[in-house]
């Protein structure tokens, strides 16, 4: 146990509170998938509109959203606004904020590809069958795309909750900072606690993200 | 003559410049078989497309029971369902089983009561020879079965046109016979139909009158005896041909005894 520092869990309220740090992940996690769920779908919609400008716009986000590493994005919000318009915005919300940013276009960006995956036809023969569009849209073609969505949708969901280890770095008390606050108070005493620590975090992840992941391969399984 | 009950009249479809249907007038009456032949993209599939309100159109008029088709109309749908379709590709709902698939439209469009539409949904799937698959997915079925469910699936609506388009193209050939049979069926219990098709010896045991189309018009219109031995017109001479083969290299009409000895 000491070898694997795994004992500085169990002194005082370790243990408390890297469960307190993780909640404050799971947090930031559940309100940005969210807000990307919600927002995402009807971002998606939207970037299936034939309007050129819709297009651009969609086209200009989701570009932005790719290749802007969430580090650096999160670093815009949280020090770069406060800076250049003097607003500040606490580092939660700022980490809600870049997350939300992030899921909302990758979010739309799947639900695109769904919608768009459902043939031509398959509207069609709904319509020859006398339905009208809502119907179409209730019957054949919401209930098509969501099997094809929610597999890859859970997937980003577990990306999002491990990235959120990163707002540590705009001091955000989340499960990775905790982690660091009790190896440093440590660092004397048991030194190996950084192996025990960061692994028992690394397990903590595990047991966060492996449900979901279950629950992705079960639906897709059953769906295909 | 009785009344017509499809009345097409002076239909126009263009995509821009490109005009696909030119003039076409063609009256349907109750009980008849119309088979429309022709050259791939001579306009026959469109036809079909706008007797259903599929496609807008750009002059004329497609009328049922004097009620015109318009795809921009509140009542489209009230009259799609007096007009079913069967598409090249099946396009069954692959989410939904193959009673599912056939129930859908009485129960959710026409609001039917269940236990009757299970009732004649079960009865459709007999006659198409599927009773037992009732429960199976789309994806569990053949080329040859889907079509064949699909067939169900239009006519459990009750309408009083069934149009076909190229409904055995995608099949394989033995799976091909199925499917016709169903329709030859259908066209002995009078069933109003018109069908888009390349099966030349199905068209002729099937139609009651031949459309032949070439470049957006009609060029010839006969019943199926006559079109198929004496066609009038240059063109479906020239299109019947291509379905004829002339032997390459001559054999003996007989195999000889003494080559066995």
């Amino acid at each position: 146990m000491e070898l694997l520092g795994i004992d500085v869990l169990f002194k005082g309220s370790n243990m408390i509170r890297l469960l307190q740090g993780l909640w404050v992940s799971v947090e930031i996690s559940l309100i940005s998938v969210i807000i990307s769920i919600v927002l995402g779908l009807l971002f998606g919609v939207f970037m299936t509109w034939k309007n050129p400008v819709a297009k651009v716009i969609s086209r200009i986000y989701l570009e932005i959203v790719r290749i802007m590493p969430q580090l650096v994005l999160l670093f815009i919000v949280f020090f770069g606004f406060s800076s250049a318009f003097g607003v500040h915005i606490s580092a939660e919300l700022s980490a809600v904020i870049v997350f939300s940013f992030w899921g909302v276009g990758e979010m739309g960006d799947l639900v695109r590809g769904a919608l768009v995956s459902i043939p031509k036809h398959q509207y069609e023969s709904a319509e020859a069958l006398g339905m009208s569009k809502a119907q179409v849209y209730y019957h054949i073609v919401i209930p098509q795309a969501v099997r094809r969505l929610i597999p890859m949708s859970i997937n980003l969901v577990t990306r999002m909750i491990k990235t959120t280890s990163l707002v540590m770095m705009i001091g955000v008390v989340e499960v990775m900072k905790v982690g660091q606050q009790i190896i440093e108070a440590n660092r004397m005493v048991s030194p190996n606690a950084v192996f025990g620590i960061y692994g028992t975090i690394l397990l903590l992840y595990f047991l966060i993200c492996w449900p979901v992941s279950m629950l992705a391969n079960h639906l897709e399984k059953k769906w295909n | 003559m009785t009344e017509p009950l499809l009345r097409i009249e002076h239909l126009k479809k263009a995509y821009g410049d490109n005009v696909v249907l030119k003039d076409i007038s063609v009256d349907v009456a109750p009980g008849e078989v119309i088979v429309v032949i022709g050259p791939s993209g001579c306009g026959k599939s469109t036809f079909l497309r706008c007797i259903n309100g599929l496609e807008p159109i750009q002059g004329g008029s497609v009328r049922i029971d004097g009620e015109e088709v318009d795809p921009g109309s509140k009542n489209i749908s009230k009259l799609r369902q007096r007009i079913g379709m069967v598409f090249q590709s099946y396009e069954l709902f692959p989410h939904k089983t193959v009673i599912d698939n056939v129930m859908l439209s009485p129960l959710k469009v026409q609001k039917r009561p269940k236990a009757e539409v299970k009732e004649e949904a079960l009865a459709l799937l007999e006659r198409v020879g599927l009773k037992e698959k009732a429960g199976s997915f789309p994806r569990e079925l053949s080329g040859g079965q889907k079509q064949r469910v699909a067939i169900a699936r239009a006519l459990a609506m009750q309408p009083e046109v069934l149009l076909l388009d190229e409904i055995t193209a995608a099949l394989d050939p033995e799976m091909v016979r199925e499917v016709l049979d169903v329709i030859l069926d259908l066209a002995r219990e009078g069933k109003t139909m018109i069908i888009v098709t390349h099966e030349m010896s199905f068209a002729r045991a099937v139609a009651d009158r031949v459309l032949f189309f070439d470049g957006g018009e009609i060029v010839e219109e006969d019943i199926p005896e006559r079109f198929f031995t004496a066609p009038r017109t240059e063109r479906a001479q020239k299109f019947l041909h291509t379905f004829e083969f002339e032997a390459v290299r001559e054999h003996e009409a007989a195999p000889q005894e003494q080559q066995q000895a």
